[in-house]
């Protein structure tokens, strides 16, 4: 009886950790494997990609459809280039779509939002964003106004 | 001064040779064609080391849960974004404070007790007799052992986590006021399985593997006397944490420090 009663104990304490994995996978990180399958990479061009990194969320109305997945520089256009990895199930970014870098609230942090265009044909891998918005740099914009402020008086 | 630098070679020397000692004496023990008796020799271990340590990981994890719960609170909402609760208690619990904390309980509850255990035995001269029954002591006291740290140890950080991130719940959400759906949203959104909780997994069985072979190489090869016995129990605890920690670091880096 106390050989059947350790037994029993030891399996439930496995039972206990392995279901506490799965919990953990379901209920905690929902289920949010990395996927890697069937996504498709696109790259685009922005004049300042200031405050966008790796693993920045790529958004179409709204709606997280990538991530970032690099930010460099395009040695010929000299400008920021930004690959982006989109969903595989998210087929149908027409290939004039434009891309812009926005902030999540005020200090937020920045993201890729996606504005879909009109053309039938659709993007692919490898493709290139060629209609971008960059980033709003406040220091840019502080000196702007100051300049503005100062032409007006 | 050559004097000191000969010490010195002396003492590190004697370090490398007790690495591998004790490397050999796992080898040993391991390297061996499993059989159905020592099936039960390691659920009898499994109870001993895993299920015992369950009741005081349980309520650490809990308290720790808790606490990480309200200093959460506390400082998110100055900020206001204290939804974010959720995701901050079980990230730390995941990726860092479970495995450690609960690698330190255990090498304080099981890692001790595997020594003096083992040390015992071998000042009762137990292990020198099986020898003389033709027995290996390696195969029957100490790969039991071994196996058992390692698998209850990930299932421990595994439950620690859970218990925790409840833990953190209960302050949050039930206590504080927190809404329950950007508790869970926030944390499902932010942890990633494969990039946080495995590798928070990778650490466990990591972990275990310092610990149960400090453990057992300290009682293998203590002094046979009161005195050797304690002093090795000391040496178990003192060397697993400072391995656990170290090695936290490095693990860390090697995880998370490109990408956060």
């Amino acid at each position: 009886m106390r050989k059947r009663w350790l037994e029993l104990s030891v399996g439930l304490m496995i039972v206990a950790g392995v279901s506490a994995l799965i919990a953990l996978a379901l209920q905690v990180s929902g289920g949010n494997m990395s996927r890697n399958t069937q996504n498709y990479a696109i790259t685009a061009l922005f004049e300042n990609a200031a405050g966008l990194g790796p693993k920045a969320k790529v958004t179409m109305a709204g709606v997280t459809v990538g991530e970032v997945v690099a930010v460099g520089i395009d040695p010929n256009a000299l400008m920021a280039q930004v690959q982006m990895e989109i969903y595989g199930q998210v087929d149908y970014l027409s290939i004039d779509t434009s891309a812009s870098i926005l902030t999540s609230g005020l200090l937020g942090e920045k993201y890729v939002g996606l504005t879909v265009g009109a053309e039938d044909d659709v993007l692919v891998d490898g493709d290139v964003i060629e209609d971008t918005q960059s980033a709003l740099v406040l220091e840019e914009l502080i000196g702007q106004f100051l300049l503005n402020f100062g032409d007006n008086t | 001064m050559i004097n000191f630098i000969a010490d010195l070679g002396a003492v590190a020397v004697g370090k490398l040779v007790r690495i591998g000692e004790a490397l050999l004496m796992l080898l040993q023990a391991l390297v061996v064609r499993p059989k159905v008796s020592s099936f039960s020799r390691l659920i009898q271990q499994l109870y001993v080391v895993g299920v015992q340590s369950l009741i005081i990981m349980l309520v650490s994890a809990l308290f720790i849960g808790m606490v990480l719960g309200l200093q959460g609170y506390t400082l998110l909402s100055a900020y206001g974004s204290e939804q974010a609760v959720g995701q901050m208690v079980a990230l730390t619990l995941v990726r860092e404070l479970s495995p450690v904390v609960a690698a330190l309980l255990f090498a304080g509850r099981a890692g001790s007790a595997l020594t003096a255990e083992i040390g015992l035995m071998k000042a009762t001269e137990q292990l020198a007799s099986l020898e003389m029954f033709g027995i290996d002591p390696l195969h029957r006291i100490v790969a039991p052992r071994f196996w058992a740290g390692m698998i209850s140890l990930p299932l421990l950080v595994a439950i620690f986590s859970l218990v925790g991130i409840y833990g953190g719940h209960l302050v949050a959400v039930d206590w504080l006021g927190v809404y329950s759906g950007s508790y869970w949203g926030n944390m499902q959104q932010a942890v990633d399985f494969n990039e946080d909780v495995l590798n928070g997994m990778i650490k466990a069985f990591v972990f275990a593997f310092l610990i149960s072979w400090t453990a057992l190489y300290q009682g293998y090869s203590c002094t046979p006397t009161s005195q050797g016995i304690s002093a090795a129990t000391t040496r178990t605890v003192v060397y697993s944490s400072l391995a656990i920690l170290g090695f936290d670091f490095i693990l860390t880096a090697l995880m998370f420090g490109g990408t956060v």
